[in-house]
């Protein structure tokens, strides 16, 4: 168990340094200066190179990129080019937001995926969940963006229930932050529920054909009784896995959703600087969002253990 | 866009299914706009109302000295910032922090009466020293390519409190005007430390808030010198995606659309009567470039020719929704010097294919490299279809702006032919028609010694040398006028105040009220 837990934290931080060479390499390849970008088509050349001394990009890139690295470990990446801002202090604020959005689309997702996927798998065969499968289909087809205009013109522009975007963060007015939430979470929600509503059909399809579903149910327990207590957790492996994975794929999702919405998120934050070439932004946006990927994927491995005790001894 | 019906309706049935499969829709709380209506407006000074404007494309720093951005100046100038003297609605220079001003007979000397009782936002009075130190630091510490609007300064002194001496090397009319600009914005000596975050000047508004991502909030400033607004509170709220500042408007979320980013979107608000939709100009000259350093342009025969080979009305018609002006010169309506200069080169394909062949080009290839910009985007593909209906081969491709399409057209080695950008900066032919190092490297003797002529002389000479300058950009076919972008705003109908004609850099907020 211990060794298991060692071996993948050290493929762990082997990933995290390969992601950091690669996330600096792309930036420094990217065209576009940013001190042209700050100051503008009618700069002369001579502002232009004052302002790149100034942000250090006149520097070797082995040294720029052995500072990023420093100052991402200690805490500090540093301030943005272009708003001078601290690059920490804003990560922190819209790292907030985007948590929000993922988690609140996260428990959206599962709400809808467990009771569909289960009842998919049970009706498997039958009309009605011939149906459940058809719908799936058509929400694993929509991307995030168009469900979020869809919500926007149903609820917000002709119900009038929802307001069609915006942030108000919870401490300031609790009512006003989840109607704004409820719009983008089901938007990233939705999506994702039918993408992990089709893996709990499979895997729930799988468990049923189990010896020891069979042996429950020989011991007089219903269907429905045998699956609850013996089905889902065998059903949940392969779930939780799909999940640590989609969580890449929300937080994708949650830039295009917090731009429909307004949303002053991660997003947001990395299409700007991309805009404005802010590289020391977009290069800290860049690796804490492959830092979150990388972790959750590390800590759903620990959770197959914890799911599947033969993994234990694995 | 075109799989856009398809998907949609696929996309409506799943939204909706699986909304209705979880009973989630309808599990919060009921509707309501943000907007107090029915409260009457008191009368005279300002009330308590807050007003919510929806913008496009939010600053990256509140700093345009160091950040040419103008996304900083519509927020800030007139608002937050005063200048001596600003633009109205007309056009005209008026008095701002100026009282009054008398200009030598050399035009050498201009001295400046200014307010008495002007306060700075940071409690700090506002002085000549004031003055006389913002325009020294335009020369010593800005950073952006406007600054050299000052370079024409010899001094700026402070004769008294209220009085400003400015020295200019030679006479200049564009000076005074430049000063209406964010160029002539007055800083407070003690409050320059921090502008990229923190603003300080002496307008009708105080900076109050910045929420990155998302708005700009403005209060009242109590201790204004001039007229208090009549809201408490503006807040510019910036939408990157105009369907999102569309639905905001519908929904009430706000009470302004500032600029539609696509007219074809008006559709949606027209014959509502809750809102009113005003269309006015700009000073965004939508250029067709021509690359004079590239072989073909340099035929005055091949630039008449496309000029002459484009309906331009069909074209605003096409890929604007037939919004915006056709102006046939580098001039909005605007400007005093304007004048209806279409029919220099009027549409005439049969006459642009015999230029072409008298030029000896009937196998013209030409690169149309656009910035991904939404009008450069839909007008260049207008633009290529009607050039290959007189023959000419064109190679478009985009780029993402601004940093792509800096890096390649606008920047050596101009790598480009044709290019469409909107050229909104106010009065700009000189640095875009009198500096052959600019982008397009158009170069004329004539039009650089007129250009001289033009700054030097009277208000009246200037004008009609002006004039002269934009017919002979026009002959000369320097580039391709495809329009004027419009000012397009949409509002509550209840919203008075909105200029109809976006003319200097700044978004006037200080004449909104609700009726």
């Amino acid at each position: 168990m211990l060794l298991r837990v060692l071996v993948r934290a050290g493929v762990l931080l082997a990933s995290l340094a390969v992601s950091s060479v690669v996330v600096f390499g792309f930036l420094a390849a990217l065209p576009g200066d940013p001190a042209r970008v700050a100051l503008g088509v009618n700069a002369t050349e001579e502002s232009v190179a004052t302002l790149r001394t100034e942000f250090g990009l006149d520097r070797p890139l082995r040294t720029q990129y052995v500072d990023w690295v420093g100052g991402m470990l200690t805490g500090d990446p540093g301030r943005s080019y272009v708003s001078k801002a601290e690059i920490g202090l804003q990560l922190a604020d819209r790292m907030q937001v985007t948590l929000w959005l993922v988690a609140a689309a996260t428990v959206i997702a599962v709400l809808i995926a467990l009771p569909a996927g289960t009842l998919m798998a049970v009706r498997h065969g039958k009309l009605s969940g011939l149906v459940l499968a058809g719908l799936s289909q058509i929400g694993v087809a929509v991307p995030a963006f168009l469900a979020g205009i869809l919500l926007i013109t149903l609820f917000a522009v002709r119900l009038r229930w929802l307001p069609s975007g915006g942030w108000t963060p919870p401490v300031e007015d609790p009512v006003m932050f989840l109607r704004q939430l409820t719009l983008p979470a089901l938007a990233l929600g939705l999506v994702q529920g039918a993408v992990l509503t089709r893996y709990v059909r499979s895997a729930v399809i799988d468990v049923l054909r189990e010896d020891y579903l069979r042996t429950a149910r020989a011991k007089g327990l219903t269907p429905e009784r045998a699956l609850w207590r013996h089905g889902l957790r065998n059903a949940m492996v392969p779930v939780v896995t799909v999940l640590g994975l989609q969580l890449a794929t929300l937080l994708i999702g949650a830039v295009v959703v917090e731009r429909v919405f307004v949303v002053p998120g991660m997003g947001k934050l990395l299409l700007d600087a991309v805009a404005n070439r802010d590289l020391l932004l977009v290069q800290a946006v860049v690796m804490v969002l492959v830092v979150a990927v990388l972790v959750v994927n590390f800590v759903v491995d620990l959770l197959y253990t914890v799911l599947d005790p033969r993994l234990r001894h694995g | 866009m075109e799989s856009g019906l398809i998907g949609s309706t696929r996309a409506a049935a799943g939204a909706l299914a699986a909304a209705a499969l979880l009973g989630l829709a309808a599990c919060s709380a009921g509707s309501s706009t943000s907007s107090p209506d029915g409260t009457p407006p008191p009368s005279g000074e300002g009330s308590e109302e807050a007003l919510v404007l929806g913008l496009v494309a939010e600053p990256a720093t509140l700093d345009f000295s160091q950040d040419a951005g103008a996304a900083i100046p519509q927020a800030l100038l007139v608002n937050v910032y005063e200048g001596l003297v600003k633009l109205d609605q007309d056009g005209e220079i008026v008095a701002a922090l100026a009282t009054d001003w008398e200009v030598s007979d050399d035009g050498l000397t201009y001295t400046f009466d200014l307010v008495e009782d002007a306060i700075f936002t940071n409690g700090e009075p506002f002085t000549a020293d004031d003055a006389a130190f913002s325009i020294e630091r335009v020369q010593n510490d800005w950073a952006v390519a406007l600054k050299s609007a000052m370079d024409v300064v010899a001094s700026a002194e402070a004769t008294s409190p209220t009085e400003l001496v400015v020295t200019l090397t030679g006479p200049s009319n564009n000076w005074l005007y430049n000063m209406t600009t964010r160029v002539g914005a007055m800083f407070s000596e003690s409050g320059v430390d921090d502008l990229a975050n923190t603003p300080i000047g002496t307008g009708p508004y105080a900076f109050t808030e910045w929420n990155r991502g998302d708005s700009i909030v403005l209060t009242r400033n109590p201790d204004y010198w001039g007229d208090a607004p009549y809201f408490n509170e503006v807040t510019l709220r910036y939408f990157d995606d105009p369907t999102a500042l569309n639905s905001a408007l519908l929904t009430g979320t706000i009470d302004v659309i500032t600029t539609v980013q696509a007219p074809e979107g008006l559709a949606q608000f027209e014959g509502n009567e809750d809102l009113q939709i005003i269309e006015g100009t700009t000073n965004g000259e939508v250029v067709l470039s021509f690359n004079h350093r590239s072989t073909p342009f340099q035929d005055l025969r091949v630039r008449q020719a496309v000029r002459q080979a484009i309906d331009h009305q069909a074209l605003v018609d096409t890929c604007w929704a037939g919004r915006g002006d056709l102006i046939g010169s580098m001039v909005p309506p605007t400007d005093p010097w304007y004048e209806d200069l279409t029919d220099v080169a009027p549409y005439d394909p049969d006459e642009a294919t015999a230029l072409l062949t008298a030029a000896g080009q009937t196998d013209l290839t030409l690169r149309l490299r656009l910035p991904s910009l939404p009008y450069a985007t839909s007008c260049g593909q207008v633009v290529a279809s009607q050039l290959e209906d007189v023959g000419i081969t064109v190679e478009v491709d985009t780029l993402e702006f601004p940093a792509q399409w800096l890096a390649q057209v606008f920047m050596a080695p101009n790598d480009y032919d044709m290019s469409i950008v909107a050229h909104v900066e106010p009065r700009d032919i000189p640095p875009i028609f009198g500096d052959p190092t600019y982008y397009l490297g158009y170069l004329n003797p004539e039009v650089v010694e007129m250009l001289e002529a033009a700054d030097l002389g009277t208000v009246d000479e200037q004008v009609t040398i002006m004039q002269e300058v934009a017919r002979t950009l026009s002959e000369d076919a320097a580039a391709d006028w495809l329009f004027l972008l419009p000012n397009l705003v949409v509002a509550d109908a209840d919203i008075t105040g909105l200029p109809e004609n976006a003319i200097g850099e700044a978004l006037d907020l200080t004449l909104l009220a609700r009726s």
